[in-house]
């Protein structure tokens, strides 16, 4: 069975609609209509062997195991090519200089000048998917769940949990809710405020690299403090929270803010203002809003461009609701745009932590124990985690036992705009592109 | 004589200085002032290893590279004292010398086949190319008013000119400096210290060196600063004792350091695109010291 779910941003719903097909059935294509289908498509035909009449290009989604055929490998794996004898190919990974994750990116350059960019991932393909199926207990599940991006483990923790406890009928109580969007939150401004300061060394600017690399670290290190790990994992738990949050803890977080607020906004009044910057990230990388609504993108990769996309506002979750959030959106789809958006995100995201801590729900000590997975249901959740939409969806069979998981991250189509952001750029300014949209690898590997 | 010992002495402290200049800039302690030199130290006592692809060009570029530099460095004087080679027209010896050395670096960069050190080759071609002119015509203004055609002649003439020798001497600085941080692919043109394969261009050239080859290729670096500091600091020694002489230089080479060390923290790396047309306004630079040594020999009416 095809299921197939569209966010409706308008009305706030979700559209979900189905069709039983057979795996050796040969189907039209949606991304003949519509160019956003094209991975979605291949990520099926990747899987399940269902092949396409009218998809443009069937290439490959990831490369090892897991896959409805075993044939194809890096090694035959067809790339673009362009036949000149002026043009040159330039390949760069799947190893990187730097402390990167793995992924294959082939230029086709003109001189200085990229024409065409064919990113290839799926080397930290892990199984994601299938191990949700593998691992029965709930434990393990959620560790998997913070496992799937190491820099999102908020993000896809609460799009996990969210889902279980829905699966599970259960109706989260408000200290959990409280937990979940703080550390959301917090972790967009660590993330955030780490990537001002990667954008900072590629182009070379020291002081903001190492100012803003300095200002990340009070931020994770107040997940420490909090839950006895950086990333925040072991924070947040389907119906469970063991690091209840309490007014010492909202005086430390307190306290952390004050001192990072007035060194942040100093730093990026230097770096906003200095001439040499802005003319690395000024026009460069830039996708215009048509292709941003072309491919589909989600998260800052949507906001860029002035479309205003983001699931806190559309669909809220958790305490969402009740701060009633403002979706932060620019409109020139350039490295610039995409460096400002982190900037107000991040003095947003303060905003709300502090109308949070206003309030700290109590913890409800007499809580109720999770019960089993509903029969033969499906469930989906969306969560906003700092780079964008997460979604996770799940089906259970008769016995309530999981038949299916399956795990969207923001990174997934949005990697097509970063290959279109650096066409027609020098291949030097190719490093703050990548950065400065920050996708991830592995959790488009999965 | 004089002059080879002091340029060896401050190669020794100059990277030094430049990264502890950083590292204070961006708040951190930083390694100590002689760091760099034993990162050399370490990397010469090291084997090496050659890419299969490379052919003998790639074994001896690095040697010659280092030699080049060094040679270039024979002719620089050092306030009243010649250098170890001086004659006249020394100063293209000077500029040609150092090409030869960056003709085998790029052409032991292109040896490698690597899609990166071709890019990195190019972009060095292309910039050494832009910034000749201005190094020329700045030579080439204060050989006219000197009339002399040597560094050591240039220089103790230019001193018992007048005081608009001074203000030529600042601009010629800012050349220099320029041109020195062009010649060794520092900030604002080349970030040294990127890992970024894409957007570097001498630290791109010289991936596949490794072991000996890459401590000499380090250490002209230092040897190359060094030189850009003496010939700097020539425009300000004059004629006084050596003592002072040696005061003034020390002085002039540990300030050069620390403004590269700052403009290194304090800036962003040009656009590549933009990296030509910075080039080409230190030939304009140069045309200014030009028309200024017009002036001062009464050709304009």
């Amino acid at each position: 069975m095809l299921l197939c779910c569209i966010a409706d941003d308008a009305a706030g719903n979700i559209l979900v609609s189905s069709a039983l097909v057979n795996c050796s059935q040969t189907l039209p294509s949606f991304t003949a209509q519509r160019l956003a289908f094209h991975k979605f498509e291949r990520e099926i035909n990747e899987n399940f062997g269902i092949e396409y009449i009218d998809h443009p290009w069937l290439k490959p989604v990831r490369f090892p195991q897991n896959r409805a055929t075993g044939q194809s490998t890096i090694a035959n794996y067809p790339f673009f090519r362009i036949e000149s004898e002026e043009l040159h190919e330039v390949g760069v990974g799947p190893i990187h200089a730097g402390v990167i994750e793995p992924g294959h990116f082939r230029f086709i350059c003109n001189g200085e000048q990229i024409l065409h960019l064919e990113i290839q991932l799926g080397y930290q393909h892990r199984g994601i998917e299938s191990l949700f199926l593998e691992k029965k207990k709930l434990l393990q599940r959620t560790t998997l769940a913070e496992s799937i991006a190491g820099d999102t483990v908020a993000g896809h923790t609460t799009a996990f949990v969210n889902l279980w406890e829905t699966l599970c009928g259960y109706e989260a109580d408000e200290d959990l809710q409280f937990t979940r969007t703080l550390a959301l939150e917090l972790e967009r401004i660590a993330i955030h405020t780490g990537d001002l300061s990667a954008i900072c060394t590629d182009i070379a600017y020291q002081l903001g690299s190492s100012v803003f690399g300095r200002l990340r670290t009070p931020v994770i290190n107040y997940f420490q403090s909090w839950c006895g790990n950086r990333f925040a994992k072991s924070l947040i738990r389907a119906g469970q929270n063991h690091f209840p949050f309490n007014e010492t803890l909202a005086e430390q977080l307190l306290k952390m803010l004050d001192a990072f607020e007035p060194d942040f906004d100093e730093m990026w009044a230097e770096f906003h203002t200095l001439p040499s910057a802005l003319s690395r990230l000024e026009k460069t990388g830039v996708v215009t809003k048509e292709q941003v609504s072309n491919i589909g993108t989600v998260g800052m990769a949507a906001r860029m461009s002035s479309i205003s996309r983001d699931i806190r506002a559309t669909h809220p979750h958790d305490l969402y609701p009740t701060l009633a959030h403002e979706p932060i959106i620019k409109h020139h789809g350039d490295v610039y745009s995409r460096t400002h958006i982190r900037y107000d995100e991040i003095k947003q995201s303060i905003s709300y932590i502090r109308r949070l801590l206003e309030k700290i729900p109590p913890e409800n000590k007499d809580r109720k124990a999770l019960k089993k997975p509903a029969a033969n249901a499906f469930s989906i959740s969306l969560t906003e985690g700092w780079r964008g939409e997460i979604c996770h969806c799940a089906i259970t069979d008769e016995r309530g036992e999981l038949v299916h998981y399956k795990v969207k991250d923001t990174s997934f189509h949005n990697w097509l705009a970063l290959a279109l952001a650096v066409r027609n750029n020098e291949i030097s300014d190719f490093p703050v592109s990548n950065k400065s949209f920050d996708l991830s690898y592995c959790g488009h590997d999965l | 004589m004089i002059s080879l010992a002091m340029i060896l002495f401050a190669s020794l402290i100059f990277t030094g200085v430049v990264v502890r200049t950083k590292s204070l800039a961006s708040g951190r302690k930083g390694p100590g002032i002689l760091q760099p030199l034993k990162d050399v130290l370490r990397l010469l006592r090291k084997g090496t290893v050659f890419s299969e692809t490379t052919s003998f060009i790639f074994q001896i570029a690095s040697s010659i590279y280092f030699v080049s530099v060094l040679m270039a460095i024979l002719v620089v004087p050092f306030g009243q004292s010649k250098g170890l080679i001086s004659f006249d027209g020394d100063f293209v010896f000077f500029a040609y010398v150092l090409a030869l050395g960056k003709f085998f670096s790029i052409i032991s960069a292109m040896d490698t086949g690597s899609s990166f050190e071709g890019m990195g080759a190019s972009r060095e071609a292309l910039y050494s190319m832009l910034a000749e002119p201005a190094f020329f015509v700045l030579m080439g203004s204060f050989a006219m008013l000197t009339g002399h055609t040597s560094f050591h002649g240039i220089f103790t003439a230019l001193h018992f000119s007048s005081h608009v020798s001074y203000a030529l001497g600042v601009l010629a600085t800012f050349v220099l400096i320029m041109v020195a941080m062009i010649e060794n692919s520092r900030m604002p043109i080349d970030d040294p210290k990127t890992h970024l394969e894409l957007t570097m261009i001498h630290e791109v050239m010289i991936l596949d060196n490794s072991g000996f080859g890459l401590g000499l290729f380090t250490y002209a670096v230092n040897l190359k600063f060094a030189m850009y500091g003496a010939i700097i600091a020539n425009f300000f020694i004059g004629d006084v004792p050596w003592y002072y002489a040696v005061l003034v230089f020390t002085a002039v080479q540990v300030l050069f350091a620390v403004i590269v060390g700052l403009l290194e923290s304090f800036t962003a790396r040009f656009r590549m695109a933009h990296n030509a047309t910075f080039i080409f306004t230190l030939t304009s630079a140069s045309l200014l010291i030009f028309f200024g040594v017009l002036l001062l020999m009464g050709k304009f009416i």
